[in-house]
């Protein structure tokens, strides 16, 4: 419980931990490992915490085979370079991230185990490389991503371009996939954590522990894998491996009703040490005041430094704790990052995120249906334009002339569609749409569907509990009111650059909305043997009947002489004495 | 005759003009019953949207109609419901037509046959007059325009009942002796949904009986009239598919409809007997028992056939019921058609074993069929097996109606050429039996 009416500040914390170590020339391989905790206090009570990884590797993949592995790990560089794969972006999630009472997310990723991947333009086979990638990723991360087939994968035109360097955009190379009902638990987490260069043993990464992970509100871990610039002139090119873990943790129901909280109450653990192999290690705290309020909340032990930025249009203020700094670990070699809140806080609003969605189901009954998905625009003069990317499954038949997206009262027509139909069985339907949204508006976009009754082997083993839709997608560049410096990749934070920025004036955000659960109907599955025998009994009647009058015809009847019966039941009349027949 | 014809149109008009105008029509399009994935009229529209979309109508599995059908309404898509009020108006009186023509056809024959004394003395009682014959047509009209089913077709603006104006016009045709336009609305219908393929069978029986050409394997005139009306037949058929393919310079159209029909992808229920089968098939034989499905439609053709050859109208009829129960995706629609055929065989009505019952169960299970899907759809309080079963029953009831048809015309037949008083050896009275 605990949802409080009024919003709360959300001091946020970020650990950054970031690190090139300086590497051989000849090995050509650095590896910064940056950290980014982010620990947000969230309006309801709730801590989110983000971690990221990151290892930057200077070698070019393509050319010459590539022996020597140091810190990017080899199950992964040999899948780059073995399928001719650009860009990979795996996110496995559980649970939702509820914009409207979270805020905006640093990272968001659909319920379930998303992927989408660029494929290098050499690549001929393009499905087939996905099919392989596929089942290699689930092997790697425990995860059936090998249920990943031609019917949820799509090729979206226009919603994810790439993250990295690229030279054109041909959208047959993007493939890109959800499977919403994937769940997440330890034995994903365990290959996830082996993947870092120090494994979970020293660094950040002691405070992934599974236990904790997992008793959370929301839990997302992700693997981003493109080529960067490898320095400003841009004149070579390095593979960056980011490892994103975001953990939003419920303290209103697990930490007693107060809004303390510090790692040790967190994870159960503290830092203790730097991983050796990492050139930058860093934790950032979220202490943004509210309302111009300082000395709202105090963290403990005093940080390094703080660092101020614009990020995601709202101007944050963090925190620091370099971990290589000598004198931030003290005798106890333990750093136990705690805040606290000075005074009990007042109700003062949060504020809303400038976009966000929620999508449902409406409709009753299990022949039709329509999913409805609302888009808030709360931004108080500026209009901007929003793509929506749709991936229904087959058996949901959308009718696309039903569609209609309400904004104000009034039609607002879409200035690009792009739809595929499904075909049964082969592939589902692909619904992207740019939609501009007014400002400070509500934007309704219903599409009528019918549902589909499968084959009874097609269902999976608890019909009931009924089919997920995986979430849909919305990108949109959402222009900030405070304005934004450009800033140099590798000295800023890391949360600040796994998105592109054009301009300093809008940001980029990905936004997914919830999964939606759908029953269709079904068959009985006791019946195979019954249905069989009764519909080849009907055909049967129709076969007996045209056989009779087609290949006998009328005959006066001739008396019979009397088989065996009649002569036994004349013998019995004798014997009463009635006549016989 | 025009006078009560007209009258019939006009209250036909009224009475679908009338629920147009209600909010039952959204109920009726809904029904399963009447649209089925191949000739709903909400897929219409949705395919003409995805062609405003730039994107091809068949390229999903939604859209299953001919490219005919999207021609047609891509300019008509404003007048939908005139449209198809007067597409039943003109089956109506395509089949008033027809029957009037064949009615002097069978006087004539009949008259010829007295005359040659092929019928027994004492049959007076079952040789048909022109009294009872003269309102026959405007039964057919009757039966066909206020039949429910053909109104709830119309109201759902079904392009079944486009099909079953080709039908119609091909029947037409066929009894005026145009051998011609026979084929060419043939051929329109075949394209449309595959199975009339099968009345080539009876017109061209008709057609050699018009021609006084004996229907024997050696005959030189019978091979000779059979090629030419195959090659019109055939070559209308090529010519309406080859403009197809210039409609939308695609040959996509061919699997979304001729491939759908036949393989029958989309387990939509229905009032049919494929749907649930082959949800509950075992995968294994999936391709076994489409394929003994699908030549159950074709096979009855060549037995029906031989039995039936000198009353290729009746063979019409028992052909036109079999495909309408054994397609893959049947609707309230393409029964209505050969259920307008019926007072044409009213003279039959004496001999008829179990017309009360059946007719019971067919009435009993139109009712049930919106309530049994009610409750398993929308109150969840049934299975798909009540559904299922009431469609067994229902089917049931048609094949006994056809047979029993077939039955007492058979068994008229055979009164007709013996004598309707049979006695035995010994002369007491016979049975009549079949053996």
């Amino acid at each position: 419980g605990g949802m409080a009416a009024a919003l709360l500040p959300l001091p946020l914390l970020l650990l950054l931990a970031a690190g090139p170590g300086p590497g051989r020339a000849d090995a050509g391989q650095e590896r910064r490992d940056a950290l980014r905790e982010e620990l947000t206090p969230l309006p309801t009570g709730d801590v989110a915490a983000t971690f990221q990884f990151r290892t930057r590797w200077d070698a070019d993949l393509q050319r010459g085979a590539v022996s020597h592995y140091r810190l990017f790990p080899k199950a992964l560089g040999r899948l780059v370079a073995a399928l001719g794969v650009r860009e990979l972006h795996l996110a496995l999630t559980q649970g939702f991230w509820r914009t409207r009472y979270w805020g905006q997310p640093p990272l968001q990723a659909p319920a379930g185990a998303e992927l989408w991947v660029w494929f290098q333009p050499t690549v001929t086979d393009v499905d087939k490389a996905w099919k392989e990638l596929s089942n290699i990723l689930s092997g790697i991360f425990c995860a059936s991503l090998n249920f990943i087939d031609l019917t949820n994968t799509v090729i979206p035109t226009a919603s994810f371009k790439p993250l990295g360097l690229a030279n054109g955009t041909d959208h047959h190379l993007l493939r890109y996939a959800v499977l919403p009902r994937e769940v997440v638990c330890t034995e994903n987490l365990t290959p996830w954590k082996k993947l870092l260069p120090c494994g979970s043993k020293a660094g950040l990464a002691v405070l992934l522990k599974a236990e904790r992970l997992f008793h959370s509100s929301y839990h997302s871990q992700a693997v981003h894998i493109r080529p960067i610039c490898r320095d400003a002139s841009c004149l070579a090119m390095s593979w960056e491996l980011r490892q994103t873990l975001t953990v939003v943790f419920d303290f209103f129901s697990s930490g007693q009703g107060k809004k303390d909280w510090s790692l040790f109450k967190m994870f159960s653990r503290t830092l203790t040490d730097t991983c050796p192999l990492a050139s930058q290690s860093k934790v950032y705290v979220d202490i943004s005041p509210k309302n111009k309020e300082k000395e709202l909340l105090e963290v403990s032990p005093a940080p390094t430094s703080v660092y101020e930025a614009v990020v995601q249009g709202d101007k944050k203020t963090y925190a620091v704790y370099d971990l290589l700094n000598p004198s931030l670990f003290n005798t106890s070699r333990s750093l136990n990052v705690q805040l606290k809140w000075k005074r009990p806080q007042d109700s003062s609003e949060m504020p809303i995120p400038t976009l966000h969605a929620q999508r449902y189901v409406g409709g009753y009954g299990l022949q039709t249906g329509e999913i409805c998905t609302l888009i808030y625009n709360t931004h108080p003069y500026r209009a901007f334009p929003v793509i929506l990317l749709e991936t229904v499954p087959w058996y949901l038949r959308l009718y696309v002339h039903t569609l209609t997206i309400i904004t104000k009262g009034k039609e607002n027509k879409p200035s690009y569609i792009h739809y595929q139909p499904a075909q049964d069985r082969r592939r589902p339907h692909l619904l992207e749409m740019l939609i501009q949204l007014p400002a400070n508006s509500v934007t309704k976009i219903t599409i009528q569907f019918e549902r589909a009754l499968l084959k009874w082997t097609e269902y999976p083993p608890d019909p009931n509990h009924g089919f997920y839709v995986g979430s849909s997608v919305l990108s949109a560049l959402v222009p900030s009111v405070t304005a934004m410096k450009d800033m140099d990749v590798e000295q800023s934070p890391l949360f600040t650059s796994l998105f592109p920025s054009s301009d300093g004036s809008s940001y980029f955000v990905r936004l997914y909305t919830e999964p939606l659960l759908v029953n269709l109907p079904t068959p009985d599955f006791s019946m195979p043997y019954n249905v069989i025998c009764l519909t080849c009994t009907v055909v049967a009647v129709c076969y007996g009947s045209f056989y009779n009058l087609l290949t006998r015809t009328f005959h006066v009847e001739e008396p019979s002489r009397g088989g065996l019966a009649k002569r036994l039941a004349n013998v019995i009349r004798k014997f009463r004495g009635v006549p016989p027949l | 005759m025009a006078a009560p014809l007209v009258l019939v149109v006009l209250a036909a008009v009224t009475v679908r003009a009338a629920l147009y105008r209600s909010s039952l029509a959204i109920f009726i399009a809904e029904r399963v019953e009447v649209a089925s994935p191949l000739n709903a009229w909400k897929r219409v529209v949705e395919g003409l949207a995805l062609l405003d979309l730039g994107v091809s109508p068949y390229s999903g599995a939604i859209f299953h109609e001919t490219p005919l059908i999207i021609y047609l309404f891509h300019f008509l898509i404003e007048y939908a419901e005139l449209v198809f009020m007067i597409t039943d108006v003109l089956t109506a009186v395509a089949l008033y037509l027809a029957i009037q023509d064949f009615n002097k056809v069978v006087f004539k024959k009949q008259k010829l046959l007295i005359e040659l004394d092929k019928y027994a003395p004492d049959v007076a009682e079952l040789i048909q007059t022109p009294m009872e014959m003269h309102y026959i047509p405007l039964k057919v009209a009757l039966f066909y325009l206020l039949n429910p089913y053909t109104v709830m077709s119309c109201v759902a603006k079904s392009t079944c009942a486009i099909n079953n104006s080709v039908i119609a016009f091909f029947i037409l045709a066929t009894i005026k002796g145009s051998a011609f336009l026979s084929a060419v609305f043939l051929a329109l219908a075949t394209y449309q949904s595959l199975y009339p393929l099968t009345l080539f069978a009876p017109a061209l029986l008709y057609l050699l009986q018009r021609q006084f050409i004996p229907i024997k394997l050696k005959s030189k005139s019978f091979w000779l009239y059979t090629m030419q009306y195959a090659s019109l037949y055939l070559c209308s058929l090529v010519v309406i598919i080859c403009l197809s393919f210039f409609l939308l310079n695609s040959w996509d159209f061919i699997p979304s409809v001729y491939g759908f029909i036949l393989s029958v992808p989309d387990l939509t229920p229905n009032i049919g007997l494929f749907w649930y089968f082959f949800a509950e098939m075992f995968e294994h034989f999936s391709l076994f028992f489409v394929c003994v499905f699908q030549i159950n439609v074709f096979f009855y053709t060549i037995p029906l056939a031989i039995k039936l050859k000198e009353h290729p109208m009746f063979f019409m009829f028992v052909q036109l019921a079999i495909i309408s129960i054994f397609k893959s995706y049947p609707t309230v629609g393409d029964i209505a058609l050969y259920m307008a055929f019926l007072p044409v065989w009213s003279h039959l009505y004496r001999f008829l074993r179990n017309i009360f019952i059946l007719s019971c169960v067919l009435i009993f299970c139109s009712f049930l069929f919106p309530v049994l899907w009610h409750l398993w759809i929308y109150a969840g309080s049934a299975n798909s097996n009540f559904y299922y079963a009431i469609t067994l029953t229902f089917n049931i009831g048609q094949i006994l109606l056809i047979s029993d048809y077939f039955y007492a015309f058979l068994r008229r037949e055979y009164y007709l050429t013996h004598g309707l008083h049979l006695t035995r050896q010994d002369g007491t009275e016979a049975m009549l039996v079949l053996k």
